[in-house]
């Protein structure tokens, strides 16, 4: 339940836009690399929890997994590596070089039209 | 109305550990960041690892549990500084915490300090404590399977290391597949397999231990 420090920080982000806009935020995308493993639902239901009675109550959250690139040291293949199913797709070898995970960023926020 | 950000979330946790990060370089110190299921073994390796350094080098320990206080006293009695940071309920630590379990060991006079993290194979490889360098364990009755289960926690490891091998004679258990899973995820990380109740393979771990402290 990592998500829980995670929601709070979101929510602390998106606050603080809020207060600059002056209008009600309605939807949020963030996005994440695999290894962070965040759970979807998990997640949407540690920032409902959170946001409960703040101005972000009532806000849906999208996530954007973002692949991990590999690269197959046998035959070079660059792709995008399931971390449930860890073969090369080429040759279906196990030894792989990775690009750097990607981070947890707040993407972008959508907020109600000013009137 | 859409704003676009491409704001790092965790920028705060993040703040900090960089300021543990030059704490640590500053007062050259080796920083561990132990992790691992509940039961382990994460306070058995650190209690046999401070009878038998504790001579050698001056060792603190920051404790990270849900509850209570019985891991910090058993490093207490152990002889080395220890701080206990109970999460309450909370899977992880954070930078934060450890800043200022830090001050409270005294850290700077330290050669080595541990922090064992929250018993967890998962939350808590999501946030940088600022340590120098991070420790796997996966013992052997949790089953070979945790490596593809949780390869998010073994590719972040410098070290992992798979205790209770004194019990490979008696549960089924497929070394061959664990060291390929991690070698899958983690092309680098020694590898070392240990048993810390009864002593086997130490020495490999407190070499592994005094090649980081000497870099
Ligand atoms: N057979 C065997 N038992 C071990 C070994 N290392 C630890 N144990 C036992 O495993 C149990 C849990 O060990 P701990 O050191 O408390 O594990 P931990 O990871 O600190 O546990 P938490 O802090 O609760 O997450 C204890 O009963 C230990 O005696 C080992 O190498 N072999
Ligand atoms: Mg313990
Ligand atoms: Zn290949």
């Amino acid at each position: 339940m990592h998500e829980t420090m995670v929601a709070e920080n979101i929510l602390r982000a998106i606050v603080e836009q809020a207060e600059k806009i002056g209008t009600r935020p309605l939807s949020a995308v963030i996005s994440c690399g695999q290894f962070n493993t965040l759970n979807d639902e998990i997640m949407q239901f540690a920032f409902d929890a959170a946001a409960a009675g703040t101005v972000c109550e009532g806000m849906t959250l999208k996530i954007k997994h973002i692949p991990l690139r590999a690269t197959c040291r046998q035959c070079k293949l660059m792709f995008e590596f399931d971390l449930y199913n860890p073969h090369c797709p080429g040759c279906r070898r196990e030894e792989f070089d990775f690009e750097p995970d990607a981070p947890l960023l707040l993407e972008e926020i959508e907020f109600e039209e000013p009137k | 109305m859409k704003i676009s950000l491409g704001q790092k979330i965790l920028s705060r946790n993040e703040e900090c550990a960089q300021k543990n990060r030059e704490f640590f370089k500053k007062h050259k110190i080796l920083c561990l960041n132990v992790i691992s299921s509940p039961g382990a073994g994460k306070t058995s390796l650190l209690v046999r690892t401070i009878q038998d350094l504790k001579d050698q080098l001056k060792i603190g320990v920051i404790e990270g549990d849900l509850e209570t206080d019985n891991d910090a006293r058993k490093i207490l009695a152990a002889g080395a500084a220890a701080f206990q940071i109970e999460t309450k309920g909370a899977c992880h630590l954070s930078a934060e915490q450890v800043q200022n379990a830090l001050k409270m060991i005294e850290a700077e006079k330290m050669d080595l300090v541990f922090i064992e993290n929250v018993g967890n194979l998962v939350c808590p490889s999501a946030f940088d404590l600022g340590e120098s360098k991070r420790v796997v364990i996966l013992s052997i009755p949790e089953g070979d399977d945790k490596p593809a289960k949780y390869p998010g926690t073994f590719a972040g490891a410098s070290v992992v290391l798979i205790n209770k091998i004194d019990l490979l004679a008696h549960i089924e258990f497929n070394l061959q597949r664990v060291l390929a899973d991690i070698r899958t995820v983690n092309p680098t990380a020694q590898i070392l397999q240990l048993s810390a109740a009864v002593g086997e393979g130490m020495q490999n771990w407190y070499n592994w231990l005094k090649e980081q402290i000497e870099k």
